[in-house]
């Protein structure tokens, strides 16, 4: 069974928000909620760099430990989803999660939330028919053999999506042929001391 | 057929032939320097190094941070959340599980052992005028609003492990909606109340030198079983007075800090809030159950007190001395039909405190 991750190249991302556009559109979130976001440190300095994120779909995903409902779940393939008829919007996953993921579409008076909302990978959700799963969860592209359309329609391939093996094969490529002494990060002062790009190029 | 046409095309071409020799020898230079480490750092995003990620970890954001998401705060790592959750699952939710659990059997093995306390001497059937109405009313709301807070708690952090398998995925989904309902909209009147109690009982709780007596006997449990002097209230009750006005307040706070997210309070506010709300509120349910167990089976003659009202002699003369002294001269007779009858105090009722 593969184990289904995102990673986001760093180097590649030049912050255009599609992905975030894309993820809004294939799901058709709700208003105020934005399953993606891209965060860019250092912004308009030399060192300025970019990074999409959104649920990382964890191994030990602290969502899952915390939610008192559980309402949150990991399939087989690794993907984090989450079944709305259980939320209470208690806000637990959002203080646990590492990413920022899980969103709420109000914040009111007496923890009213609403139910919690957050990327699936483009895997739907728990539902009766598909018109319920797409109207609750968005897209189940995955369903369809497809990947998330956020890491398919980014520009520049900065966001890639699918097995993690496949994944870090590509990446790891991407450190070869960049031939970095200290593989993707750059400006290592200890560079010379371990060549991942070495490293990675022996297990490719 | 040489026209200056032909000649044209042909200096053309070959011009166009050299444009490509070159741009081809030039990309290959290009591939040769992506090939070198050396030029391609020049080039690269650089430094996204091991600083970059600490600083990221420490969840620093500068001036210079940007987030995508509308009107996000949030950084770009929320390292604490793991913390918190390690604080929660590993420390909070088994100790809070032990602490009630080791209580009840405490109990369970004190009345086993030891029993009930019984009044030493008989009945004098005069009774002493103890709680007013509004304080009998006070202390049951509160008392009403605790053990309904405390249940929906406990399910909040424990429900997981015994509904869900026991009643199905239907009943189970609608039970915690209905707890976390509950919980949110009581509390906020629970704090309330609590704060006006607190208020009302403050000055029959401060501490006096005669308390220190009542704990060096452990309340009458050590020596030679004699009641140890105690005002209205004795050392053990504003005991548990304080603590609900610490432990108590804070847990009230905490909530508010919970239970308000409309006031933007960030994530790390919110985690510590939470861990607050349940070591608070964990400690104050196995304490409550002590103070239950002494207020009902452990005690002839208390729950009568909280429930009509009135007390009997005998039981202010042997619990609470000091204030039999002060109060024994507004007694009533139960079989005096001259009386005022149990359960209806007086109008204006007289008590002293």
């Amino acid at each position: 069974m593969a184990t289904m991750k995102f990673m986001c190249d760093a180097e590649r991302c030049i912050e255009c928000n599609g992905c975030v556009t894309a993820c809004k559109n294939a799901n058709e979130v709700e208003w105020g909620i934005q399953r993606r976001r891209v965060v860019t440190l250092n912004d308009g300095e030399p060192s300025e760099v970019s990074i999409s994120v959104a649920c990382m779909h964890c191994d030990d995903a602290p969502c899952i430990a915390v939610c008192p409902t559980e309402t949150l779940y990991q399939r087989d393939d690794g993907i984090v989803l989450h079944d709305k008829d259980l939320c209470i919007g208690c806000g637990y996953c959002l203080y646990a999660c590492p990413f920022g993921a899980p969103q709420f579409p109000t914040q009111s008076a007496f923890g009213e939330r609403g139910k919690m909302d957050k990327c699936t990978f483009c895997a739907g959700g728990p539902a009766e028919t598909k018109e319920e799963e797409y109207q609750k969860y968005g897209a189940n592209r995955i369903a369809e053999g497809k990947l998330p359309l956020c890491a398919e329609m980014c520009s520049t391939k900065a966001l890639l999506a699918g097995d993690a093996q496949t994944v870090a094969d590509i990446f790891r490529q991407r450190v070869v042929q960049r031939g970095h002494k200290d593989g993707a990060w750059s400006g290592n002062p200890r560079a010379d001391a371990d060549n991942l790009a070495y490293d990675a190029s022996r297990q490719g | 057929m040489s026209t200056p046409h032909t000649w044209l095309v042909f200096w053309r071409t070959l011009a166009f032939a050299l444009v490509v020799l070159g741009s081809l020898s030039l990309s290959t230079t290009t591939a040769l320097a992506q090939a070198d480490p050396e030029r391609e750092i020049s080039t690269a995003v650089p430094a996204v190094d091991a600083d970059v990620w600490r600083q990221v970890k420490s969840g620093e954001t500068g001036a210079n941070y940007r987030d995508s998401r509308f009107d996000s705060n949030y950084n770009l790592i929320n390292a604490s959340g793991e913390t918190w959750r390690q604080i929660r699952n590993r420390w909070v939710s088994p100790f809070g599980m032990i602490a009630i659990g080791a209580m009840l059997a405490m109990i369970v093995l004190f009345y086993l052992i030891v029993g009930r306390k019984h009044l030493d001497e008989p009945r004098s059937g005069r009774k002493l005028l103890r709680w007013t109405i509004l304080e009998r009313s006070l202390h049951w709301s509160v008392a009403t609003l605790f053990i309904v807070l405390a249940l929906s708690g406990l399910n909040l952090l424990y429900g997981k492990f015994v509904f869900r398998p026991l009643f199905g995925d239907a009943i189970w989904a609608s039970m915690m909606s209905g707890t976390k309902v509950l919980h949110n909209y009581i509390g906020p009147v629970f704090g309330i109340l609590l704060v006006i109690i607190l208020a009302k009982f403050l000055v029959r709780n401060l501490p006096k030198k005669h308390d220190w007596a009542w704990f060096k006997q452990g309340g009458g449990l050590i020596g030679k079983g004699r009641h140890p002097d105690a005002d209205f209230a004795n050392a053990g009750e504003k005991v548990w007075y304080w603590l609900l006005a610490t432990a108590g307040l804070a847990v009230v706070v905490s909530g508010f800090v919970l239970d308000f997210p409309n006031y933007g309070q960030d994530r790390d506010a919110m985690q510590w809030a939470n861990i607050i709300h349940a070591i608070g509120a964990l400690g104050l349910t196995a304490v409550a159950l002590g103070h239950i167990y002494i207020g009902t089976l452990g005690t002839e003659g208390s729950l009568e007190g909280m429930a009509t009202g009135y007390v009997d002699e005998t039981w202010a003369k042997e619990h609470h001395n000091l204030w039999y002294e002060k109060a024994k001269d507004q007694a009533v007779d139960v079989n005096d039909p001259g009386q005022p009858s149990l359960g209806n105090e007086p109008t204006s009722p007289q008590r002293s405190s």
